[in-house]
């Protein structure tokens, strides 16, 4: 191997040599400014819906006290005697919450092991894409399912011999109707996030756990699922908000009652059903019902921001530097 | 490329460790290939390879990028059963079995045939669950885990460095330290055969002597092969070298990677008999 160099004439310096800009690069400029500005109203936009909900909020409680919104006295906000207990529709949408991951956890990480370990190639060409229309389609049709489908099938084959509560037939609308779709309209949510996670952990560590002779079940739970754990957790966490978010379907399917329960085949109000309902019905400006939305808003604000503060918190701890 | 400076720095490399009796053939062979050929979808990878590998002897795969010798290897443990469009045909025999064979599992291939890769991959748990993971797999039964995790990195000359922080994650350790992980983890479920995918092409020259060092202790336990770029390696460590090169069909410029010689090292290395080796291991082709 000959090395041939050429000789190279070095680039001319001509007097007046000058390192100043040629031009003022305002083009430039213009759309940094213009970029920043997309990146603050998101900013503003937050900040401005905390004001605009702060402020009805604090009016509520000059109007209701703390010690009754937090309580377990009666949902009843414009009837009389009215009632301000908010455990019952917190409660509402806790079991809510419950029932839907129930489904959509096991079956999203299951849905995105199978897809990142298991399935060929063509039946991950076939299956994502099919996960990612179930991720659009909307949700007023996922209500109408659980009304239409979902509700009658479970009335039917409820398991009456159950003891006590649990074995009452239940209504036209109880949680588990809704729960059961709003968990399966979730695991495309946590399906593709996850899978997402697994597929980006490096090919190195499943080549090693294959080397060392594991069953591909065992580079799946092993090796692939603790290694992609933050993004799991991450996948998890979208999943519970968009159940503590979800409206339509809950406002269809779950009912229109504010009852302090966790039982599957009762019906229930949950927060954002109760804004979504009262909101769209009559309601005064100014009057302690229109504070009470906000104040509902508000809660629900808080609880969203709770759990993605810990979800950042749990993404952070799990998180592999694979260095 | 680390390959191209230490060929050009001098003359060809000559086997130093001290000689060992090599037999001109492998007296028990671990594995024999007949006509191996091993495609990826239409390229035709490695053609036509026939060789016999040596029961606890260091068999180097040297050559040009794209000769096969990789694919080679990955072969004798069916890691090329990961790649969906790689095809196998032609005889591999490991101890006399078929490893292609209809009821080979390949899991249990791999519980015996261990792999190092070129690229330290331990997993992102302690150096003592790293350890303790193929055991785990596998089923192995175990009396001790703490002692057969302390034997392990002692056989693998890495417990000193490692005894104090055992809980914790692998990727502290320096890159050739992960790398001797990796050959411990690897040895940790007392495989038959240790197959080494270029482990030191990622290291400084003290590390990969380290690890050279560890690979000539356990020659005495294992049958290692290893793939490597560096000739001077090859010639230090091994015992038996193959040299495979890029060979090109004349007519239909297809490329396909194959053996031109297999030896022993000494031999490959002071007086081969093809030309393109000679060419090669002095630095003139390749």
């Amino acid at each position: 191997m000959t090395i041939v160099s050429a000789p190279i004439e070095p680039p001319s310096v001509e007097p007046p040599l000058s390192l100043e800009p040629s031009s003022r690069r305002l083009g430039e400029k213009a759309i940094v400014a213009l970029l920043f500005a997309a990146a603050a109203l998101a900013v503003l936009i937050t900040v401005g819906i905390v004001l605009a909900i702060a402020g009805p909020t604090v009016e509520f409680f000059r109007q209701i006290p703390f010690s009754r919104f937090f309580s377990t006295e009666p949902w009843a906000p414009n009837f009389v005697p009215d009632g301000f207990g908010v455990y019952s529709i917190l409660a509402g949408t806790a079991s809510i919450v419950l029932y839907s991951c129930m489904i959509a956890l096991p079956a999203g990480l299951g849905a995105a092991i199978y897809l990142n370990e298991y399935a060929s190639h063509r039946a991950r060409k076939i299956l994502k894409p099919v996960l990612e229309v179930l991720e659009g389609i909307p949700t007023v049709v996922y209500g109408l399912f659980a009304l239409a489908f979902v509700a009658p099938l479970l009335q039917q084959i409820w398991p009456t011999f159950l003891p006590g509560k649990l074995g009452d037939p239940p209504g036209f609308q109880f949680v588990l109707s809704a729960g059961v779709v709003l968990g399966i309209m979730i695991i495309p949510t946590v399906a593709s996030v996850s899978q997402d996670a697994m597929s980006a952990i490096p090919g190195g560590l499943r080549e090693a756990a294959y080397g060392l002779g594991s069953t591909k079940m065992q580079v799946a739970t092993k090796v692939v699922v603790p290694s992609a754990f933050s993004g799991i957790v991450a996948s998890f966490v979208l999943g519970l908000s968009r159940a503590v978010g979800e409206t339509m379907v809950v406002l269809m399917a779950a009912g229109a009652i504010a009852n302090l329960t966790l039982w599957p085949n009762d019906p229930v109000l949950t927060m954002t059903a109760f804004i979504g309902r009262t909101a769209t019905g009559d309601v005064g400006f100014g009057t302690t019902t229109y504070y009470t939305l906000f104040a509902v808003a508000a809660l629900l604000f808080v609880i969203t921001l709770v759990i993605n503060t810990i979800s950042i918190a749990l993404v952070r701890k799990f998180r592999e530097v694979y260095e | 490329m680390t390959d191209q400076a230490t060929r050009a720095a001098g003359p060809a490399p000559s086997p130093q460790r001290a000689a060992r009796d090599v037999p001109d053939v492998p007296k028990e062979p671990v594995f024999t290939t007949q006509d191996l050929n091993i495609h990826y979808g239409s390229f035709h990878a490695v053609t036509d390879v026939s060789m016999e590998f040596g029961k606890n002897e260091i068999t180097a795969l040297i050559g040009p990028s794209g000769c096969g010798k990789s694919t080679v290897l990955r072969c004798l443990n069916r890691m090329n059963d990961l790649i969906p469009a790689a095809r196998v045909s032609g005889e591999v025999r490991y101890h006399g079995i078929e490893l292609y064979g209809p009821k080979i599992d390949p899991i249990e291939v791999r519980r015996r045939i261990g792999m190092v890769f070129q690229k330290a991959n331990p997993f992102p748990k302690s150096i003592y669950d790293n350890i303790a993971y193929g055991p785990r797999v596998t089923g192995m039964k175990v009396d001790n885990m703490d002692d057969l995790v302390e034997q392990t990195l002692r056989r693998a000359a890495l417990w000193d460095e490692v005894k104090d922080k055992l809980k914790q994650n692998a990727y502290g350790l320096s890159g050739g330290q992960q790398q001797r992980l990796c050959i411990a983890r690897a040895i940790a479920t007392n495989p038959d055969v240790v197959l080494m995918d270029e482990p030191c092409s990622a290291l400084d020259p003290i590390a990969t002597l380290r690890i050279e060092e560890l690979m000539a202790e356990l020659r005495e336990l294992y049958t290692i092969i290893i793939v490597t770029h560096n000739m001077q390696q090859a010639a230090r460590v091994s015992d038996r070298t193959a040299f495979f090169t890029v060979k090109v069909n004349e007519t239909t410029g297809d490329r396909t990677g194959g053996l031109v010689e297999y030896d022993r090292t000494t031999k490959i290395f002071e007086n081969p008999s093809d030309q393109r080796t000679e060419g090669y291991i002095s630095g003139r082709f390749g």
